[in-house]
């Protein structure tokens, strides 16, 4: 902290201190700790952490990655890579395009929470720091170096104090250059590289065994994620895609299909089938919470009502209608028809309600659902569901031949019974994207977004406030029975316990709100990521288990402390929260090299 | 003459006990610009509220061409009065050229299941829609500024922006509620061609105002709102004219008006008190 070699001597003339870091060291030695700390921790996962294999992920093999050790290794290289490009090696300077600190600081950080975490689990759960190798020890301090270095490197800084200097370290730069324009050929292929490595990123996570590899898999993907948010990388990849919507959108299918067959075991389709039944579900409640800003808390009934309805026309012998057996086309069709006439006959009645009442009272009705699907048992009411027990042996779909209970080998690929179903649900989903876009961007979609902002003022345009609000609460209806009526054959039985305001588990309503407002309102991505990570995070930290709400709970207060717009920020939502007003900005302008003087044109 | 844009007959508006409007009998002719001041509280903005179907008048009927009109906000717009608000209403987080298309939907037909099936009369009809819109942000100038979320809108462009929205419904006639408030002269003076621009497309406006040169400058007609009734209706100088308009400003002096002698008498007792208490206290007694 006191005077170092980087001050310049005083001279007649004040001049201002050079920018220097947080940790005095010059700035060659700050970079060679980053790229020989990066080296060096990737280096290190290829000895022996520990000496037994109790540990998961067995890291007692010397001369090759296991496990957690491959996530260091990640994290490492990435730094590394950071690191030659800040030192401007050519062929690297599209990684840090405005030469920031901030992305070499957050892969340093990635790969120091990571291996650290790494150190202490073993330690903790074997029992003590004897049972680490010297291997383990060597990651440890080859982590630490990064780091360091890392703090070391020079910053402007705007205020004093410890905190704003710590912001600064991880500040995403006002202004990043703008790229050259690239030929349609090279974005396309930007976007086929970034699918495929995104399929593989998310896949490894669907893949991970055990609670401390998910642990570390989200330390990696979160920093690496907010490096290259920070290196302006995102920017640029988002204004790809904006030039290319429609071949994003195929590639993410194809990706989205692609991902049954890089599993060998049916239990991660299986997961993989529930997360994207999750997520349409919570893409229909967005087009109701995000769109239209109705807060619908027993949103999860009408899934129940799809899943309901299909597993009475499924012909299970369990269903009062056993005679019934409808093709899958039929009974689809019927869920979601049954879903439609529920939300309109709920939302009649409740959406001459605004904001909390609407809130409480459609929590009610989800509520109701349950517990009259619980006593349509025969003995306290009419015999229709069968009370608690619910609909069993739903038989599996039969598509033109194509049965889905049974697993089937396509070019060499063995897809099981959940890998069939998932690729019916990526087919929903496509179904239920394409109807979101196509609503959203419409009259009628503007008409929700203006009654979300102003009902008052929507009305006084000439917006029939009521129908348009029961025009997106019974299509939002539909499309969680049409996702019902697939998950109600997946899950072999329909019971009424999963369609509950709040649980342990996805799906129920409290969960898809906090999906749809996790992962950004009123975006595709944003409900789709959120389900992801609610689904997989109680499914993997088993460890968690009875305190899993308590640190749901936590986290989603963080988010709303820290990013209120949700992961994926809608515009509007970003400028909501963030009253920056200057990102609305029309896009060509944001990411131009010139000073940014005569943004605010006024 | 042929039958009034607007006629507001015996239109009472009560909030329990409190009489807001009392029988009010308001009439607005093709091509007319009308101005409706009245001091604050005197039930303007109510007396608004009840044209446009945003309160249901207790007595009384609103017709527009000659039609009654149902008192439900989106008929009344589409029937053709658009409105502004008094504190601006804009959707804020909607662009500049967004919030315009909202006010084009009664003018257009699209339900869900055209946005979904996008087919050829869709995109002729967003298309049309568009153009349309633009064309009046090209009238109000905002046309650069289309991309723009309306909340970052300067005050006066976020004025002409709900005036452009209202426009979008084809109006025969435009209410404005207070369109200068807040604004500076020269905004004012671009507020008045504007007006005067709208009456020229044929459209009929009535409009709330406090500031007293606007409404003279602009209105062909002026009635006079006091404590829910209408006091006077006429020409600007039959209503400047009018000593019951000045006294619902200034207030009425009391029954035996004070003459120019006791006046004189008042103002010397007065010096008097001040000569002496300024020995005593600190600071002479202000009026």
């Amino acid at each position: 902290m006191t005077e170092t070699t980087k001050t310049p001597a005083p001279d007649a003339v004040p001049t201002p201190p050079a920018p220097r870091g947080l940790i005095p060291l010059p700035l060659a030695a700050a970079r060679a700790l980053l790229l020989a700390g990066g080296i060096a921790t990737a280096a290190s996962a290829f000895l022996a952490w520990t000496w037994t294999d109790e540990f998961p992920g067995d890291l007692t093999i010397n001369g090759y990655p296991g496990g957690l050790q491959w996530l260091t290794f990640t994290a490492g290289v990435l730094t590394a890579l950071f690191a030659l490009a800040a030192y401007g090696i050519r062929g690297l300077g599209w990684l840090l395009p405005a030469r920031n600190n901030a992305p070499l600081v957050l892969t340093a950080l990635g790969g120091f929470a990571v291996t650290w975490f790494t150190v202490i689990a073993i330690s903790v759960e074997l029992g003590g720091v004897v049972n680490l190798e010297p291997g383990g020890w060597i990651a440890a301090i080859a982590a630490l170096l990064p780091l360091i270095g890392a703090f070391a490197l020079p910053q402007e800084r705007t205020g004093d104090g410890t905190k704003e200097a710590l912001k600064a370290y991880v500040a995403k730069p006002d202004r990043i250059p703008a790229p050259e324009a690239s030929a349609p050929w090279v974005q396309r292929a930007v976007i086929t590289v970034v699918t495929i490595i995104g399929l593989g990123v998310f896949t490894y996570g669907i893949d991970t065994e055990y609670g401390e590899l998910f642990v570390g898999y989200l330390f990696v993907v979160a920093f690496a994620i907010w490096a290259l948010h920070t290196a302006g990388l995102l920017d640029r990849f988002s204004a790809i895609v904006a030039g290319n919507r429609s071949f994003t959108l195929a590639m993410g299918f194809a990706a989205a299909i692609a991902f049954p067959f890089t599993q060998t075991d049916d239990h991660y389709a299986n997961i993989g089938v529930n997360i994207l039944i999750f997520g349409t579900v919570a893409l229909g409640l967005n087009i109701v919470v995000g769109l239209a800003g109705l807060l619908d808390l027993g949103y999860v009934a009408f899934l129940g009502v799809g899943a309901y309805t299909a597993a009475l026309v499924s012909g299970s012998e369990f269903s009062t209608l056993s005679g019934v057996q409808l093709p899958f086309w039929a009974s689809a069709l019927t869920g979601a028809a049954a879903s439609l006439v529920f939300g309109v006959l709920i939302g009649a009645p409740t959406l001459r309600l605004r904001g909390d009442y609407l809130a409480i009272v459609t929590l009610g009705f989800g509520e109701i659902f349950r517990i009259a699907v619980n006593n349509m048992d025969g003995d306290s009411g009419p015999d229709v569901t069968n009370g608690p027990n619910g609909i069993a042996n739903i038989p599996d779909l039969n598509l033109l031949g194509f049965n889905f209970g049974q697993a089937h080998d396509i070019g060499g690929f063995t897809l099981g019974r959940f890998a069939n179903y998932y690729l019916l649900m990526v087919l929903i989903m496509a179904i239920v994207v394409l109807v979101y876009t196509r609503a959203a961007d419409s009259r009628i979609g503007r008409s929700w977004i203006a009654i979300r902002e102003d009902e008052t003022a929507a009305t006084a345009m000439g917006i029939n406030g009521f129908r348009v609000k029961l025009i997106a609460f019974a299509l939002g209806a539909a499309l969680a029975g049409l996702a019902g009526t697939v998950s109600a054959h997946v899950t072999y039985s329909v019971v009424p316990t999963p369609y509950q305001f709040a649980g342990s588990t996805p799906p129920n309503s409290a969960f898809l709100l906090a999906a749809v407002v996790l992962g950004g309102m009123g975006t595709v991505a944003g409900p789709l990521l959120g389900a992801a990570l609610l689904y997989l995070l109680p499914e993997k930290l088993v460890f968690l288990q009875e305190k899993s709400l308590l640190a749901f709970g936590i986290a989603l207060i963080l988010l709303m402390r820290f990013r209120p717009e949700g992961i994926i920020a809608n515009r509007r939502r970003q400028l909501e929260f963030h009253e920056t007003g200057q990102l609305d900005v029309p896009k060509q302008t944001t990411l131009t090299d010139e000073p940014a003087v005569t943004k605010a044109g006024a | 003459m042929t039958t009034p844009v607007l006629e507001a007959r015996d239109v009472t508006m009560r909030f329990g006990g409190l009489t807001a409007v009392r029988s009010v009998d308001f009439t607005v002719n093709a091509g007319e610009i009308v101005g409706l001041i009245g001091p604050n509280g005197a039930g303007k903005t109510t007396f608004f509220n009840c044209l446009t179907g945003l309160y249901v008048p207790t007595e009384g009927t609103v017709s527009y061409k000659g039609t009654v009109l149902p008192p439900k906000p989106h008929l009344v717009t589409q029937a053709g009065i658009a409105r502004t608000f008094q504190n601006i209403r804009l959707f804020a987080n909607m662009t500049v050229l967004e919030n315009v298309l909202v006010g084009r939907h009664t003018r257009t037909k699209e339900g869900l299941w055209s946005a979904l099936l996008r087919g050829p009369g869709f995109k002729k009809a967003e298309r049309a829609s568009e153009e349309r819109a633009m064309e009046l942000l090209e009238f109000i100038g905002l046309a650069h500024k289309r991309d723009h979320l309306a909340r970052n809108l300067p005050y006066g462009e976020q004025r002409k922006l709900e005036i452009a929205r209202a426009l979008a419904s084809e109006p025969g006639l435009l209410l404005l509620d207070e369109p200068t408030a807040g604004m500076n002269p020269q905004e004012t003076r671009a507020t008045e061609e504007l007006v005067f621009a709208i009456r020229d497309k044929g459209i009929a406006v009535l409009l709330i105002e406090h500031d007293m040169r606007f409404v003279f400058n602009l209105c062909d007609r002026v009635a006079v709102l006091v404590q829910g009734e209408k006091l006077v209706e006429g020409t600007s100088e039959v209503v400047q004219a009018d000593e019951r308009v000045i006294a619902a400003y200034l207030g009425e002096p009391f029954e035996g008006d004070p003459g120019e002698a006791e006046a004189a008498e008042v103002e010397a007792a007065e010096a008097a008190a001040e000569a002496t208490s300024t020995t005593s206290s600190t600071k002479g007694e202000a009026k």
